[in-house]
């Protein structure tokens, strides 16, 4: 027996994507892989291939609205189709052995299969068709585009073969970085209310001012503002932003006064070395870098950082530490 | 606005001696790096290939190479502490 399932999106469904983006068990958020229909099918209606991610399933499937059809799903081990489709997963071995284990062919009279484009990673449709006897169409790669790819008799154009990472794409990842830089920033605040305790000048608001303000600018200004910072390595990019917030919060706070010039210096050096990394980080998830390209990229910018930071550090270290402890 | 990253990097190899002219590679293109006018196929913007591999999978001729991958920077640094290939299998087992 085929489930039916639904292409209106529940309240538990909505909640449950935005649990995902937060990461809150963003890892195991699947559904069972198999064969599931859409509104009434019959044996000629087209076949949607996708993965076993429940965001991906329930994106998918609202796009399905008032088509009769069939959704193959894919064991992703719960992971999006792109993924999923660099890692083999998504993948001509998975499919071949799915068509089967659903006996797909007893349920449809023909040997049609559309896939998502971003599938082709993984999926070799030449081989498919020779060991499975199925087609495989890309189709666009967006799902919102699908109802007119099939009113389109199955073509797309180029504009829906292109991916996009628009502010809003770049955005939604937004939470599960910033909140993965915050929970390894935390352990230093600890440190350093430890290091208060026999600090000549003990750190204080305008120093946390300046670290959250770096990560900030590498998770949070970065992604935002892509496309329009000068150059095109992510680090460069994470780096002019971070410089500018660092300089900019200093200035506010004064520390650009005489006898903190080592504080500065220090700051200046490590802040935006900081929002680099974060911002180099931000490569994976992008759709748009090269594994060639982030190589080079991390081989010029990765000895930087590292010794910016380090140098940065021991300067932001040096001038609270040392010198005579006032005594209140 | 269109994203543009390092350039002259790609390691996207295409022979159009072998090209059937089928149009698989500019169907799964995600960045419109392969044109096909149905005879052959050519390489339109080498620049913005990000090695995804799609194009070489679903030549059915052979008539592509790239050197696929993963374009984080997070898998490429613990690839080269563990002496792996880079997987999007962050350390923490969690991935994107």
């Amino acid at each position: 027996m085929i489930e039916t399932v639904s292409t209106k999106l529940s309240f538990q469904d909505v909640l449950g994507s935005m649990k995902a983006r937060f990461g809150i068990g963003r890892m195991d958020y699947a559904v069972e892989p198999g064969l599931y229909a859409i509104g009434k099918p019959a044996g000629s209606s087209p076949v949607f291939v996708s993965a076993n991610y429940k965001l991906t399933f329930d994106t998918l499937r609202k796009n399905l609205a008032g088509l009769d059809c069939w959704l193959l799903v894919l064991d992703t081990k719960s992971v999006n189709v792109w993924c999923a489709a660099g890692k083999g997963t998504f993948g001509t071995d998975e499919l071949v052995r799915r068509i089967e284990t659903s006996e797909l062919s007893k349920y449809v009279s023909h040997n049609r299969l559309i896939l998502p484009q971003l599938g082709a990673t993984g999926v070799s449709a030449h081989e498919v068709k020779l060991r499975s006897g199925f087609d495989v169409d890309y189709g666009p790669v967006r799902a919102s585009d699908i109802k007119e790819y099939i009113d389109m008799g199955c073509e797309a154009t180029r504009e829906m073969r292109t991916v996009q990472f628009s502010l809003w794409d770049r955005l939604v990842l937004v939470p599960v970085d910033l909140i993965d830089a915050v929970k390894h920033t935390l352990p230093v605040l600890g440190v350093l209310l430890l290091a208060n305790q026999f600090a000549a000048k003990p750190f204080g608001k305008a120093d946390v001012a300046v670290g959250a303000g770096a990560v900030f600018a590498g998770t949070v200004l970065t992604p935002a503002l892509l496309p329009y910072i000068p150059g095109s390595a992510f680090s460069w990019k994470g780096w002019l932003l971070g410089l500018s917030c660092t300089a900019g919060i200093l200035g506010l706070s004064g520390k650009f006064a005489k006898d903190d010039k080592l504080l500065a210096a220090g700051s200046l050096l490590l802040y935006p070395a900081i929002s680099s990394y974060l911002a180099m980080n931000f490569t994976g998830a992008s759709t748009y870098t090269s594994p060639s390209g982030v190589d080079k990229e991390i081989r010029k910018a990765l000895p930087l950082i590292v010794s910016a930071s380090a140098v940065g550090a021991g300067l932001v270290l040096g001038a609270h530490m040392i010198g005579k402890r006032k005594v209140k | 606005m269109k994203h543009k990253y390092l350039k002259n990097v790609a390691t996207l190899s295409y022979s159009e001696g072998k090209c059937v002219g089928c149009g698989r590679c500019a169907e799964v293109c995600p960045h419109g790096v392969f044109y096909s006018n149905g005879k052959k196929a050519c390489v339109l913007d080498k620049d913005s290939c990000m090695e995804c591999g799609a194009c070489a999978m679903n030549c059915p001729a052979g008539a592509i190479e790239v050197s696929a991958g993963t374009g984080c920077a997070i898998a490429i640094i613990a690839g080269w502490l563990t002496g792996k290939e880079p997987t999007c299998d962050c350390s923490s087992g969690e991935c994107c």
